[in-house]
């Protein structure tokens, strides 16, 4: 069965073998065709035969291939690149329209092979009239140095124009050159500093294997190039932990802040308040959903979309809980205590019931994946946009409660109910929307918690004790004690963290604040005046 | 329109899941043999375990069709141990002295069979266990259908070693017993072969830790000494996700570091877009992907079971079906299901398990199992690259570990020990390790 494929394949790429010989004895189109049925170690050698023909017209297929993107007809036997919902073929690049019975099976690569493509295709694209694919193979080279490579890099190096593609094949030589026992040994010394200097965050990577296999006169050289990187990075290394630990801080600070308004303004023991982070990271998700199905081009701006709906969502639930249950406890904080806690435990197997225990998936925005370099530094943009988001919604809050009516009507309120209710406030629908604004932006850490975090019905739990926490040791009642509290506590975590250890860190951390407590009973920015003493 | 539909769906199946706890205690007839599932469907396990409890309503249920076990048909009495285990403890009670179930199927994590360990030995009762541990352990009461550390963990490391020729080591993990006890037999196992003490690096976070950009670039640096480095990942569920964010997000591509986990599988993996993860591994005994007709047969009577073509299969599910299936058989061979009688007879039984092998209980209460190493696709799948010849026979006591090297379990006659030390030929384990 297999047998016979194979020959009907082969007899159909006859013509193509007729055509004028290629560069090498490899049949291109047949070699392609055969990656349907080859295993792994036949498709390794496919694809350094391909590799060796050094002809332009097996990048697609290449490329097809390592991106998961060529697909096996099991019915024709034929082999297709599948774009959206076309097929393409390999070769030609013309569209095929495969029939009804067509049964697409992926053709699966490993990561050796992936290797291997990515290899023969820097190879292939060097010389490309793109600088994108330019600078990309470039980048190819230096990843995976080979001497053989050499000739082809000078020629490039002589007829390249851009100034960043030239930095990058310039690199690449370095790199190659470096690791080459066969190069000249000044020409490896000089190629140490441009790989210190250009390498990146690869470059103590390169070097230390290049240290290992280096002749004595050479290693003096590269040892002291990681000397001076390892002091650069030294100082990178500080300042990259003070933006882990802020980053962390935005994290706390985005789950305590709503927390800070139910608790600390309106003094409610909220055990629930991460069930309304979950409800936000759901109600994300739903709107992710609705916008894959029905708006899929809407789809990179979903988390925006979902940042008002998630808002009022959470919003409303926050008021029916005030409404329904909180009102009648006030000022019995150990009965708010259970009967929020029981909530959230309604709320959370709710949750399970409806959408099951596993995780759901909200995907990133592709402005919210990868990582960008801003010197010495490496962040990623989620978090990056993470932390600014948790400075709007902090600033927008502070201009809430400062700056408009309800604001001071909730603060006098706060403050002495009885006399701001015979001023004419109506208490009880402040305190309804007080709550639902704590809920509402607990809501909206929701939505940026999807980013770092598992959407599943037990969200809210690993946030709740972080966010009393950061409340307590900030200073209750007070929104600055809030965010110099989560910035604190951030950058001191992640101090902590190398040396201690993520688990003996958290302790730590806690130890710290008990004693922090027990010197100042009131937090960070303790409230003055009479307030305090009701 | 489909999220309405599974939203009814899913309080179809909360309102079915009490019931069949309630009709389980209420009912006590005489001519059905009952069978304990021990399960958290509440809490932080809730999320892994379901699907197992699931599984096994769906074993019992196929197995009735076919006319139940002695001819009698098959109850199953569901309990809830909300991730709490010293309330796993007392349920496993309730189920044995109140429920009378004649064989008990749960746990998923180590410290809640440790904590049901105590009560299945005190009732002389069963306990199929079904998630790959740890190992030093073999109790005369519980069949371990998961991978002890020899069918998982050392075979990984060896695919790591000579096919990808990984020369600096990650060892990171959650912070509890299974890692622990792992992690000390690789770090062990990776000395013997000869790796110097400063190319490993051990790493332990809480449960369901969340901020990993300080661990991953730590993972990153480690890696950047100029040797080719991997992550051996005994990380626990929950915190997977995050984790494999961050990686994704600082570029650590499974080109240069590839991660190996231990406790990822199709389950977990449901829960988030794959495409940063292509190529990342896994080591189990059992992937959805792989291609026989026992596997299609049980995903498609699976999937029709629970009404849903998107629902996927994994390892414990796997290794609950070969428990399921080898207790059957040696209750039928005992005519009897009578604990000592199945303890008696169920040694050396075989059932076929679903990726064409075939697995048989080891007097040391483990089974054989092929181990498979899988590349995470982006659909969520794994993609089979290396698979051991053999079968592998689970090994109780690791061989790497000085304290435990010596021993050996054997629940047949005449050593009937679970810590038989074959130095001193006397049971009761190494009196060094005490």
């Amino acid at each position: 069965m297999l047998n016979l494929r194979t020959i009907l394949l082969a007899l159909l790429a006859l013509p193509f073998l007729l055509t004028p010989a290629r560069a090498q004895d490899v049949d291109i189109p047949a070699s392609i065709a055969a990656m349907g049925e080859a295993n792994l170690r036949e498709l390794t050698q496919l694809v350094s035969d391909l590799a060796a023909t050094g002809d332009p017209a097996v990048i697609p297929a290449l490329e097809a291939l390592a991106e998961g993107d060529l697909y096996l007809d099991e019915t024709s036997g034929t082999v297709v690149v599948q774009r959206g919902s076309t097929h393409l073929d390999p070769v030609s690049g013309d569209e095929i329209s495969l029939g009804e019975a067509a049964d697409l099976s992926r053709i699966r690569v490993n990561n050796s092979l992936r290797r291997d493509i990515a290899a023969a295709l820097s190879g292939m694209t060097l010389m490309s009239d793109n600088p994108r694919t330019r600078l990309s193979a470039a980048q190819g080279f230096t990843a995976r140095p080979d001497a053989a490579n050499l000739p082809l890099l000078d020629e490039a190096i002589a007829a390249e124009t851009d100034t960043a593609v030239l930095k990058a094949m310039q690199t690449a030589r370095a790199v190659t050159v470096l690791g080459d026992g066969d190069s000249a040994l000044e020409d490896r010394q000089a190629a140490v500093p441009i790989v210190a200097q250009s390498a990146g965050r690869a470059a103590s990577t390169i070097l230390n294997a290049a240290l290992a296999e280096a002749p004595e006169a050479l290693q003096a050289t590269i040892s002291s190039a990681i000397a001076g990187l390892e002091q650069e990075r030294a100082v990178w290394n500080a300042l990259q932990n003070v933006w882990f630990g802020m980053s962390l801080g935005s994290v706390l600070l985005l789950a305590a802040i709503g927390l800070a308004i139910t608790f600390g303004v309106m003094g409610v023991i909220n055990m629930a308040h991460g069930e309304m982070v979950m409800l936000g990271a759901y109600t994300t998700f739903l709107v992710q959903l609705v916008i894959r199905q029905n708006f899929p081009f809407l789809l990179d701006q979903s988390l925006l979309i979902a940042l008002p709906v998630a808002f009022l969502v959470t919003g409303a639930i926050g008021v029916c809980i005030e409404r329904g249950i909180i009102r009648w406890l006030y000022g019995r904080p150990l009965e708010t205590l259970l009967a929020t806690w029981g909530l959230s435990l309604i709320l959370q197997q709710t949750v399970r019931s409806i959408f099951g225990p596993t995780n759901q998936m909200v995907i990133a925005p592709t402005w919210m994946s990868g990582s960008f370099e801003f010197y010495g530094l490496s962040i990623t943009y989620g978090r990056f946009w993470i932390f600014i988001f948790a400075a709007v919604v902090f600033a927008m809050l502070l201009l809430v409660l400062n700056r408009t009516p309800l604001g001071l009507q909730m603060r006098a309120v706060t403050q002495n109910r009885r006399m701001a209710s015979s001023m004419g406030i109506r208490t009880p629908f402040v305190d309804a929307m007080t709550f639902g604004l704590g809920s509402g932006i607990a809501g909206l850490a929701g939505v940026a918690l999807t980013q770092i975090d598992n959407i599943s019905p037990n969200l809210g739990q690993n946030y709740i004790i972080d966010s009393f926490m950061v409340v307590v040791f900030g200073g209750v009642g007070n929104l600055w004690g809030t965010l110099v509290g989560a910035l604190t506590l951030g950058v001191a975590n992640k101090f902590l963290e190398p040396y201690a250890g993520a688990v003996l860190g958290k302790i730590l951390i806690l130890v710290l604040i008990i004693l922090f407590i027990q010197r100042r009973p009131r937090g960070l920015f303790a409230l003055k005046g009479r307030a305090v003493e009701q | 329109m489909t999220v309405v539909n599974r939203m009814i769906a899913g309080l179809g199946l909360g309102v079915t899941m009490t019931l069949g706890g309630f009709a389980g205690t209420a009912i006590a007839q005489e001519d059905t043999i009952k069978v304990g599932i021990l399960h958290s469907l509440s809490g932080t396990m809730a999320i892994s375990e379901t699907t197992l409890k699931d599984t096994m309503l769906f074993l019992i249920e196929q197995q009735n069709a076919k006319g139940g076990v002695l001819g009698k048909q098959l109850e199953p009495v569901v309990v809830d141990i909300a991730s709490d285990w010293p309330l796993a403890a007392e349920l496993a009670r309730q189920l044995i002295e109140v429920d009378n179930v004649d064989v008990v199927f749960g746990c998923w994590t180590s410290v809640c069979r440790k904590s049901v360990l105590p009560v299945f030995e005190e009732l002389n009762s069963l306990l199929f266990y079904p998630v790959q541990y740890e190992g030093e352990e073999s109790q005369r009461n519980v069949f371990y259908t998961g991978a002890s550390p020899n069918q998982q963990a050392i075979p990984a490391v060896d695919y790591l070693m000579n096919d990808e020729g990984v020369e600096r080591w990650v060892l990171a993990g959650t912070d509890y017993v299974y890692p622990q006890t792992t992690n000390k037999i690789l770090e062990q196992y990776l000395l013997d072969k000869g790796v110097a003490a400063e190319d490993i690096m051990i790493n332990y976070t809480p449960f369901g830790h969340s901020d990993w950009q300080t661990i991953v670039s730590d993972i990153v640096t480690f890696g950047s000494a100029g040797k080719k480095t991997a992550v051996v990942s005994t990380i626990n569920g929950d915190a997977n996700v995050p984790f494999y964010r961050e990686l994704g997000n600082q570029g650590v591509a499974a080109e240069d570091i590839p991660v190996v986990a231990f406790s990822v599988g199709e389950e977990e993996l449901s829960g988030f877009d794959t495409t940063p993860l292509v190529g990342h591994l896994a080591a189990w005994n059992y992937f959805m992907s792989v291609d026989t007709p026992e596997n299609e047969e049980f995903i498609a009577a699976w999937q029709d079971f629970i009404g849903s073509t998107d629902r996927v299969t994994n390892d414990p599910m796997e290794a609950h079906m070969i428990g399921f299936n080898l207790w059957v058989k040696a209750v039928e061979a005992a005519g009897s299901t009578e604990s000592d009688a199945v303890i008696d007879s169920i040694v050396g039984l075989e059932t076929p398990n679903l990726t064409g092998g075939v697995a048989t209980m080891l007097p040391n209460h483990h089974i054989t199992k092929p181990v498979l190493i899988g590349e995470i696709q982006d659909d969520g799948q794994f993609f089979v690259v290396w698979e051991t010849e053999d079968l592998v026979p689970g090994d109780a006591w690791s061989d790497f570990l000085p304290e435990s090297k010596m021993l050996e379990a054997d629940w047949t006659a005449p050593i009937n020990c679970g810590n038989y030390n074959t130095e001193t030929k006397t049971c009761g384990g190494a009196p060094a390790a005490q």
